[in-house]
């Protein structure tokens, strides 16, 4: 575990040392997470143009759905992307040899290796638009945070919505073994999930549907927002637990069925 | 450890590979109904390597040497046959078994492009758990043989190719392995520092006993460097021994250049063997290794020799010939 933490810290170390040449992207990354934040407050001011309500939410409600999609979205900028985006170019390359044959566990090797600063603007404004809505909301809209076991709750929930989204990004990513070019399925992997900008129940009863089984978008931003806002409920909550689970274990599973398959790039 | 270590038996490999028809049509017929076809790269291959040899590994491109390489390092998975590498069998992986070994490929990089070396070494040492003060004396150490200095301290990609190569051996072997693979890891590299490169390899095996199996597309690499050579082609083993054994092997006969203090005619030389080339005064003749001596003898008894040079045919002409008698176009150990 100690080798494991040192990794870590050495792999984000160099990654960041090695981001930092290139100082522009980050103040390309600040205006680009701006216009996209005003772009869904806009659309969201507009979705509740028709009344003080939108599928059963609050508008401060919507707004700490809206601030954990800009959290989960920076998150996605700053480990899934950088991370997972390399897993196609080591099968192309051959360079996946490599990291196959350290005595570290290769999946955490190719999910950790790297990490990107440039996702912490969204991490940021995302922390800081849940705190304005909450606080906005008044006394009843921070509800869920008002005992010790009400705050792990949604903590938990959060850290259930990264796994789910961690495991659908590498399983993307691993399938690079057999298809090699996949890296367009991941973009429209994250477009898709531009759904959990807004509440589930904001949606047509099919697509709340398919958003809940098929892309599990509600368990991403509108349970975890549930729990925030103190209206979660338990069968939710053990559903997006599970869920989390086992899209951990599927994303294993797969990972280590795809090293058999793997035939390394020719020389 | 007592015994070989490395042992293959019978190791084959066979790829599924898709057949795809060139062209637009091609591509769609490809996509609604694909054809596959099995191809043996790799053909029940034997052999065993004591710890502590360096052995290089011939073929034409194709022939099956990277294959056997990636199935030795555990990288793919051998279709038959048994193999053992260090005690383990290679494809399960274990992390004991990945601290023994090492893989360099000419053709590819594990240091990060944009930082120095010593950044990647330190991401190497932590992933091997080489506490940092041993592993800054070993980087110090193997800095010095391999006469590597500020340069570590410099972004890789400033660096020119054959310092990059020193620094990938570097990073390649800090975990201080047993066993060493290496693909073409002097590809593109100028004479110099195809030489430097390989005056270290045969250091560190001295220095240290680590066994080396050795790819190379130069000739002058596995001449310097293997007393034996595995050769393969067409996923078979076709030769295993030394480089002598080979060449006797390939040519029957050595060449015999002469310098004469007069003119001969060229039907004088015809009873001691194929005439390669006469002009003036040079002579070049193919003889006979069993009637070498004997030959020789005459041929210094009848003319007036000036000056005399027995060879071989070099080894990269004799292997280029064999491959090319057996329908290869091109030679790994032709003549680059």
């Amino acid at each position: 575990m100690k080798r494991y933490w040192r990794s870590l810290r050495c792999f984000w170390g160099t990654s960041l040392a090695a981001e930092l040449e290139y100082p522009l992207n980050a103040a390309i990354e600040f205006v680009s997470v701006l216009g996209n934040l005003a772009g869904s407050l806009f659309v969201l001011q507009l979705l509740f143009a028709g009344g003080p309500s939108l599928g059963g939410w609050s508008w401060s409600g919507a707004l700490v759905v809206l601030g954990l999609y800009t959290l989960l979205d920076g998150f996605t900028t700053c480990v899934l992307q950088p991370n997972l985006s390399r897993i196609v170019s080591h099968v192309q390359t051959g360079t996946l040899d490599y990291v196959l044959l350290k005595p570290i566990d290769s999946q955490f090797w190719l999910s950790a290796r790297t990490v990107s600063p440039w996702g912490l603007p969204a991490v940021a404004a995302g922390l800081g638009l849940i705190g304005w809505a909450l606080a906005q909301g008044g006394p009843e809209a921070a509800a869920g945070l008002r005992s010790l076991g009400a705050v792990l709750l949604p903590l938990a929930l959060l850290l259930a919505a990264l796994a789910i989204l961690y495991s659908l990004w590498f399983v993307l990513a691993a399938l690079s073994i057999w298809f090699v070019k996949v890296w367009n399925a991941t973009e429209v992997l994250r477009y898709t999930l531009v759904a959990g900008r807004y509440p589930v129940s904001a949606y047509p009863p099919a697509l709340r549907l398919l958003f809940t089984f098929v892309l599990p978008v509600a368990f991403l931003t509108t349970v975890p927002a549930e729990a925030l806002l103190g209206r979660g409920s338990a069968l939710w909550a053990i559903g997006s637990l599970l869920v989390a689970a086992l899209c951990l274990a599927g994303s294993r599973l797969l990972w280590r069925f795809a090293q058999r398959s793997y035939t390394s790039a020719s020389s | 450890m007592a015994g070989p270590i490395i042992r293959a038996s019978g190791l084959s490999k066979t790829y599924r590979i898709s057949e795809k028809q060139p062209g637009l049509a091609g591509t769609i017929q490809h996509l609604l109904r694909r054809r596959h076809r099995d191809v043996l790269a790799v053909d029940g291959i034997s052999f065993t390597i004591e710890p502590g040899e360096i052995v290089g590994f011939l073929g034409p491109n194709g022939a099956g040497k990277t294959t056997t390489l990636k199935m030795l390092t555990g990288l793919i998975h051998p279709s038959g046959g048994e193999l053992e590498v260090a005690g383990h069998e290679p494809f399960r992986r274990q992390a004991r078994f990945l601290r023994q070994i090492t893989l360099v490929m000419g053709n590819r990089q594990q240091l990060i492009w944009d930082l120095p070396a010593l950044d990647s070494l330190r991401v190497n040492a932590a992933v091997y758990g080489i506490e940092e003060a041993e592993a800054r004396r070993r980087i110090a150490e193997l800095a010095e043989m391999l006469e590597l200095g500020p340069e570590l301290q410099r972004p890789l990609r400033k660096l020119s190719l054959g310092q990059r190569m020193k620094a990938e051996l570097l990073a390649a072997l800090l975990h201080r392995p047993s066993v060493l693979f290496l693909d073409e890891p002097t590809l593109g590299l100028d004479v110099n520092a195809q030489a430097r490169v390989r005056d270290f390899l045969a250091d560190y095996n001295r220095r240290t006993g680590a066994t080396v199996l050795l790819t190379s597309h130069y000739m002058g690499d596995i001449t310097a460097l293997c007393p034996r050579v595995l050769l393969i082609h067409q996923g078979q083993l076709f030769h295993d021994g030394s480089l002598a054994d080979l060449t006797q092997r390939l040519a029957p006969c050595r060449q015999v250049r002469l310098e004469l203090s007069d003119l001969q005619p060229t039907e004088a030389f015809a009873c001691f063997g194929v005439i390669e080339a006469h002009q003036g005064h040079q002579v070049r003749l193919l003889v006979p290794r069993a009637q070498l001596t004997e030959r020789v003898a005459v041929l210094l008894e009848r003319f007036a020799v000036v000056d005399l040079e027995v060879s071989d045919p070099p080894i990269e002409e004799l292997i280029g010939g064999l491959f090319r008698q057996r329908g290869e176009a091109s030679v790994t150990g032709g003549v680059p």
